[in-house]
């Protein structure tokens, strides 16, 4: 098996909250491989338009062959995608990227904003203690769907749900402590996070994201800083869509 | 009916015109996954210079309408690397291998060439057009005089068939092109990337962070087909046609305008399949066409 672009169909479509969408898409060739932290590229019906849009995979169902993707409307890419219904037609290609290490450690998995949904599908694979900690603007979503796994606690910058703040600011307030971190989210909050871990020697993997066009390793477009030569060019450039997005903290440089 | 698709660059026989153009994909590792590079014309790799570069920061890309601007800034792992890692790779595959050379001096240029001259590398494709890195590539592309001089450094050192690759910023191509015919190019690959910007207009900055980046896709196409048959109207060597090409359609206006071989771009990035689907709506053009040789086909529009 390998990755592969496909026309897959639209199960499901739901507006979660202004601006942000869940989709389940039939896929079977991709679902049966992709593991958590993976993403695929989503392609647009308007040739105005040739880059894929690369989206986090939210939840896998290996067995219906489906795959959830929850997303922002960010332009007009992800607009036409919010417009599709049941039964249409979605062009991807995937599973791409390569996911989160799953490790037996009392764990947070911490995600912000639209980097909440990939958290989702790790919290149902990973076997151990899970504490989420989601940080939102505002609104809230998804928040329900990742109860059932563990203890959810939340964040928001304005105070009306959780902690007032952000996800460190959580933390703290709940006095809560972990071996190892997972997280999803804006820059500033993994910035932030690598420091925490690196201070309380926690192991902690971020997951990032960039513009991307060919979303396999061969255009070189999605680089990000890294500590170490990379393997590709022998600089210090590691592709995001191929040997991420998920990376050790401290491999990358925020 | 049988078809002849195979066509010779400078001595250098390709089972059929459909290669890849520079930059769009990698040494071909990435895109094994999806199609089988022994279909394929050739195989042009990504720029290799004679030490590693690091490219430029980030965001490189823009998505513009109907293409895209690119400013990489020719990143790459290295002749070193990429002798011994992605020229085995190639080996593998019943392909032609075009290796694109980069370089910021004449000298980083002929340090490549001569790394490369007992490697089982079919040709040369020279960069002397890439838009995104200052010192380097275009500085040789705008000046005639630069471009014939560089042609002829290299071509006293190339072991094997040289192709210069022309850059569409400037006045008049056919200048460049004559230039490097006069230098002893073998063949010759156009359009490298138009020069453009982006702006965003809700963070009030670039859109990519060195400022202009190179222009692809099929909103460029027009002008490639037309710098195409004005080169191939000045000049007697072959040439490469590339510029938004994403499907056999477009790649038969370059073979028409008088593209004896044609690269496949930025189509790979929204169509991992475009390259083995050119190569297999060729053929259905051709017997649609009722031609079995593909050459004959080569300028017939003039």
């Amino acid at each position: 098996m390998a990755k592969i672009k496909l026309t897959g169909k639209v199960l499901k479509q739901d507006m979660l909250m202004d601006g942000i969408y869940s989709m389940w898409i039939q896929a079977e060739e991709i679902a049966s491989q992709s593991v958590p932290g993976q993403f695929i590229s989503v392609y647009t019906r308007d040739g105005g338009k040739l880059l894929p849009r690369p989206i986090s995979l939210c939840e896998i169902d290996k067995e219906a062959g489906a795959l959830r993707i929850v997303y922002r409307v960010a332009g007009e890419g992800t607009k036409e995608f919010s417009s599709y219904q049941s039964g249409d037609p979605i062009e991807i290609m995937g599973p791409l990227g390569n996911g989160f290490p799953l490790k037996e450690k009392k764990a947070f998995l911490i995600g912000g904003g639209i980097g909440i949904p990939p958290m989702l599908e790790l919290a149902k694979q990973l076997n151990c203690e899970k504490q989420m900690v989601l940080g939102y603007r505002d609104q809230l979503f998804l928040n329900e769907d990742f109860e059932k796994y563990g203890n959810v606690y939340v964040a928001t910058e304005d105070g009306s749900s959780g902690t007032r703040g952000n996800v460190l600011d959580a933390i703290r307030e709940n006095h809560l402590d972990a071996e190892i971190i997972y997280a999803c989210g804006p820059t500033p909050m993994l910035r932030a996070l690598k420091a925490y871990a690196a201070e309380n020697g926690i192991e902690c993997y971020i997951s990032l994201e960039e513009k991307m066009a060919c979303g396999i390793g061969a255009c070189l477009a999605c680089v990000c800083k890294s500590k170490d030569v990379d393997a590709h060019s022998h600089v210090h450039n590691k592709r995001i869509c191929k040997d991420g997005p998920v990376f050790a903290a401290e491999e990358v440089e925020l | 009916m049988e078809l002849k698709t195979s066509v010779s660059l400078a001595g250098v026989e390709l089972k059929n015109p459909v290669m890849v153009a520079s930059g769009t994909f990698g040494s071909g590792a990435e895109y094994s996954e999806f199609v089988d590079l022994n279909q394929l014309g050739a195989v042009v790799t990504k720029g290799v210079a004679n030490v590693p570069w690091p490219g430029n920061p980030t965001p490189r890309i823009a998505e513009t309408h109907g293409g895209m601007l690119n400013a990489i800034g020719l990143q790459n792992p290295g002749i070193d690397v990429f002798v011994e890692r992605d020229i085995p790779f190639l080996q593998k595959y019943d392909t032609k291998v075009i290796v694109n050379v980069c370089g910021k001096t004449t000298e980083d240029y002929l340090e490549v060439v001569e790394r490369l001259a007992d490697e089982p590398v079919d040709m040369l494709e020279i960069n002397i057009s890439c838009p995104n890195v200052k010192e380097g590539g275009i500085a040789f592309g705008q000046d005639p005089k630069a471009v014939e001089a560089i042609t002829k450094a290299v071509k006293a050192k190339a072991k094997q068939p040289v192709i210069m690759k022309l850059s569409p910023n400037v006045t008049d191509i056919t200048v460049m092109a004559k230039a490097a015919e006069a230098g002893g190019a073998d063949v010759l690959s156009l359009i490298n990337t138009l020069t453009g910007m982006k702006i965003d207009i809700n963070r009030q900055c670039f859109a990519i962070a060195n400022k202009t980046g190179g222009m692809s896709g099929p909103a460029v196409k027009p002008i490639a087909l037309r710098m195409v048959y004005q080169v191939a109207n000045a000049v007697s060597v072959p040439i490469i046609g590339m510029g938004g090409i994403s499907n056999a359609e477009d790649a038969m206006e370059f073979i028409l305008a008088g593209a004896t071989a044609v690269s496949i771009g930025t189509a790979n990035f929204y169509n991992p399949y475009a390259t083995v689907e050119t190569v297999k709506g060729i053929e259905e053009y051709m017997r649609k066409h009722n031609c079995s040789d593909i050459n004959e086909l080569i300028g017939i529009v003039k």
